[in-house]
């Protein structure tokens, strides 16, 4: 049952990643007026944006391979050059079609 | 319990405080742009509709989010996809808890409904702005409103010559734009760095969810890898 189609299942999907979200907004000013965030949780929730990125690319990388690893250096070396994300993306994406091109 | 600040001031709405939000946020246009662009291509390929890759935009407003829900994303959904989806979302878009969390000393004054209303506007940049905008006196909390309606309408409107494009390019691959999750956060990690020290959480991370990426199908590993690597980083960091 889990496992079958559901009908709408593209707007029950879009409204679920909805209802998600409105409790990430506003759940956390919520538990503010009730509980102190301890300093620990505080720091895992700083800590998390860097972490969901890093569990994100490495993965993908090593199933993707070398034009993957090519693609997220020039992004990454392209943002520490400079802090534009249209110079970054526009010159990763153009290294993987190059070494695609090149038959890596 | 947290009172509103006392010695902060009151927060009030105005329509001056609207249009310098979304003032404010004109440096974050550009980006949005692209990063909605690089959504609605991704969107495309992976067989949404165009009303459907819109609809999520306006309703979800969390650009990472989307882009790691479309890795998940099946067709047809499943509810067991319908689960994995919501579960993704929650994890990616977690650190807007933290942002709403700092912004109680500021709303608390407020209404609820107001409060809560306002809440909706939390993204990475409008947060930015309204954090150097508190930092300095304001009290507006239009400004808050005004920046996140600016980038909802940015955000909406752009997916969708990104769609038009990725719908039309045959073979994405190709040009490189079945990386663009990838891309995207490695560009967005460059602004993130704070040293070494804050790097372990990140390290322990990316290695729990290529241990897990081999072990478990679909994309859990991001949530399995992200929540490990924020658990040990946390606690590394109290020592």
């Amino acid at each position: 049952m889990i496992n079958e189609p559901l009908t709408h299942g593209a707007l029950i999907g879009i409204l679920a990643m909805a209802g998600a979200t409105l409790m990430t907004r506003v759940a956390g000013y919520w538990l503010m007026g009730h509980i102190p965030l301890t300093r620990r949780v505080r720091r895992c929730l700083e800590i998390l944006p860097g972490a969901i990125m890093a569990a994100t690319i490495v993965p993908i990388v090593a199933k993707v391979g070398p034009v993957a690893l090519i693609a997220v250096i020039v992004a990454a070396g392209s943002m520490m050059i400079r802090r534009n994300e249209f110079i970054a993306v526009g010159l990763a994406v153009a290294a993987a079609s190059f070494a695609r091109a090149y038959g890596l | 319990m947290t009172t509103p600040d006392k010695s902060a001031p009151a927060p009030y709405w105005s329509l001056a405080g609207l249009a310098q939000g979304a003032r404010l946020c004109g440096a974050m246009v550009p980006g949005t742009v692209v990063f909605a662009a690089a959504y609605g291509t991704l969107a495309a390929q992976k067989g949404l509709t165009l009303g459907e890759t819109v609809l999520m935009s306006m309703l979800v407003f969390g650009g990472a989010s989307q882009l790691v829900a479309l890795e998940v994303w099946t067709n047809p959904l499943t509810l067991w996809t319908v689960v994995s989806l919501a579960a993704v979302t929650a994890i990616v878009n977690a650190r807007f808890l933290l942002m709403g969390a700092t912004l109680r000393p500021w709303f608390g004054a407020l209404p609820q409904w107001q409060a809560y209303a306002a809440l909706n506007a939390t993204v990475d940049a409008t947060w930015l702005i309204a954090m150097r905008y508190r930092a300095e006196g304001g009290a507006d909390a239009s400004v808050y409103a005004g920046a996140g309606l600016m980038l909802w309408a940015v955000w909406v409107v752009s997916a969708i010559p990104g769609y038009l494009l990725g719908a039309f390019i045959a073979d994405p691959k190709r040009f490189g734009f079945d990386l663009m999750l990838p891309i995207f956060f490695a560009a967005m990690f460059v602004p993130l760095w704070r040293g070494v020290r804050r790097a372990v959480g990140w390290a322990v991370a990316g290695v729990v969810a290529l241990v897990v990426s081999f072990v478990l199908p679909g994309w859990w590993f991001i949530v399995i890898g992200a929540l490990t690597g924020s658990i040990v980083g946390a606690f590394i960091d109290d020592q």
